[in-house]
């Protein structure tokens, strides 16, 4: 038996997808695609895909912290990752010019994350599923708070997609026009810190980027029209959670690493697409 | 508003910008439908102007009015187009929809546009000459195309003043004589005044009304024929300039002594 002995066909998969488990981790990670879509337009629209990134490295210490201490990781990660989004909404733009000062913000964020990881009892299970997700063990409880944060997270954004686009896109226009830009910012902060917490707890802190970020992404590559990216960003977010899962149940891969590379690959065609589609000056 | 009123009274108003006085003695009232040129060098304050009309910048002395009231933020009878504007519009969005947030970009919820609405969209577009460029990503098109995107948006909600910093830089001539055109349509309908940061009024002059020029620290407003003389702008840009006038009666300048 070598070490890829795990990795093959697995004749039983279907039971295997109708396992309580994997019912759980069907649920939560459509939850977390349909988030991952609604935030996505307005993240590559606000051009703040690094905070995303940052975010989900900010909520590591949270979430092992919260290992440690013995209280839900949701809660772990919600503090840190609404008081991360407070700090990087106060600095605004700056966040991401001073590279320095946000890359080592972020290693010694991680750092923390590895010291609270060791504390915990079960440390190296505890920072694995922290880091790379942890989507076949998603219990009812986590479920039920990822509903709640999607519910909040798609009134919020109804009331507020208009005038977010606006202070996205030209803060000095939709300033002088009367909207509150400084405020928005700060919502849309805390809402993309609701996706982050979500997200880490299935995808992972490294692997969140291809989840929240990529699918918007890719729409755009397709389409412009905002409510056409939100639904194609969710539609791709959807199908690489389901097939993802499906196909680790079936060949026994990590669902993190198949859901991944089905974003990654969606991503990779519509790009070169879209890039083909320049050149012939469509 | 009466014909007869003035559309912005500026009044012994002096402003500061980070702790120090930008300018001073700013006395000057610009008529309706007036289209008048903002010039002066680099950093005298004329995105600043704009600023206090917008009531993003509040006067250190003195007093302002706009369209008879105070400047106050959300005025959705003045249009603006700053600085740069299309730079900062990323690949994301499309002609249509940056000039539909210039009616919807202020509203809560999710209620879509209405007919009525779409059509002032589509009115815009087709007033400054984009319409067919309307479902096309506005990073897609050229400096000026972008320039009058930009300027549909400023106008899809009927402003009554229109404020347009800068929209001539950095393009070629021919996209310049575009976006001027478009101006000088507006200004023809009569019911809009305009005031244009510009660094050369040579491709405004056809429009010009007046100007308003920041000389040593106090802005003045001056009708056009008695802003452009030669020692003026010779002072103002530091470098010699020539006023040229034809036979037609059209002001040129010249950049140098000969
Ligand atoms: N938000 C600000 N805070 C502090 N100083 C500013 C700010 N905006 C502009 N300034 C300063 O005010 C001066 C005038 O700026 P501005 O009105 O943009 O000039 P102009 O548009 O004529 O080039 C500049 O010296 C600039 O550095
Ligand atoms: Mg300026």
């Amino acid at each position: 038996m070598g070490v890829v002995a795990a990795v093959g066909y697995q004749s039983d998969w279907f039971d295997v997808v109708r396992a309580p488990f994997m019912v759980n981790a069907f649920v939560a990670g459509s939850l977390v695609a349909v988030a991952a879509g609604l935030i996505g337009y307005h993240v590559v629209v606000r051009r703040q895909v690094f905070a995303a990134h940052a975010l989900a490295h900010i909520g590591f210490p949270g979430a092992t912290g919260a290992v440690v201490l013995g209280l839900p990781v949701t809660a772990g990660l919600l503090v840190f990752c609404i008081a991360g989004a407070l700090a990087i909404g106060a600095l605004g733009k700056a966040v991401s010019e001073r590279e320095v000062a946000t890359g080592t913000v972020l290693a010694f964020a991680t750092a923390l994350g590895v010291l609270f990881g060791s504390l915990a009892s079960r440390s190296a299970s505890t920072v694995t599923s922290i880091l790379f997700g942890n989507l076949l063990g998603v219990s009812g409880a986590q479920i039920l708070t990822f509903a709640c944060f999607t519910l909040v997270l798609g009134a919020v954004l109804a009331v507020v997609a208009r005038p977010l686009v606006f202070a996205s896109i030209d803060p000095q226009v939709a300033e002088a026009r009367g909207v509150p830009v400084r405020a928005l910012g700060v919502v849309f902060m805390v809402l993309l810190a609701l996706v982050v917490t979500m997200s880490v707890q299935v995808i992972g802190t490294l692997l969140l980027f291809a989840l929240v970020v990529t699918p918007s992404a890719a729409a755009l590559y397709v389409t412009a029209r905002p409510a056409a990216v939100v639904a194609l960003g969710t539609a791709i977010a959807l199908v690489s959670v389901w097939t993802g899962l499906l196909a680790a149940a079936m060949f026994d891969l990590p669902p993190s690493f198949a859901i991944v590379t089905i974003a990654v690959a969606v991503w990779l065609v519509l790009y070169a697409v879209s890039r083909a589609r320049v050149r012939h000056g469509r | 508003m009466t014909a007869a009123e003035d559309v912005v009274e500026l009044d012994g108003v002096a402003v500061k910008r980070g702790g120090h006085r930008l300018w001073s003695e700013g006395t000057f009232a610009l008529p309706a439908g007036a289209c008048v040129a903002v010039i002066g060098p680099n950093g005298s304050g004329k995105t600043t102007l704009f600023e206090l009309l917008l009531g993003l910048v509040a006067p250190s002395e003195g007093s302002v009015r706009v369209l008879g009231d105070r400047p106050r933020r959300g005025n959705r009878r003045i249009g603006y187009v700053p600085q740069n504007y299309t730079a900062s519009v990323g690949e994301a969005v499309r002609c249509r929809d940056l000039v539909a947030l210039g009616i919807s970009g202020t509203r809560w919820g999710m209620r879509p546009l209405s007919a009525n609405d779409r059509g002032r969209v589509d009115a815009a577009l087709e007033d400054a000459g984009v319409a067919e460029f309307a479902n096309r990503r506005v990073s897609r098109l050229s400096g000026g195309q972008q320039q009058r995107v930009a300027i549909a948006q400023a106008l899809v909600d009927d402003p009554d003043l229109l404020l347009l910093d800068e929209p001539l830089s950095s393009l070629d001539v021919a996209s310049q004589s575009d976006v001027v055109s478009l101006i000088e349509d507006v200004s023809a309908r009569g019911d809009v005044t305009i005031m244009v940061v510009s660094h050369d009024v040579n491709p405004l002059l056809p429009v010009l009304t007046g100007a308003v020029y920041l000389l040593d620290g106090h802005p003045h407003y001056d009708e056009i024929g008695a802003v452009v003389n030669s020692e003026l702008l010779t002072h103002l840009y530091g470098t010699p300039v020539r006023v040229v006038r034809t036979a037609q009666g059209d002001l040129f300048t010249r950049g140098g002594g000969g």
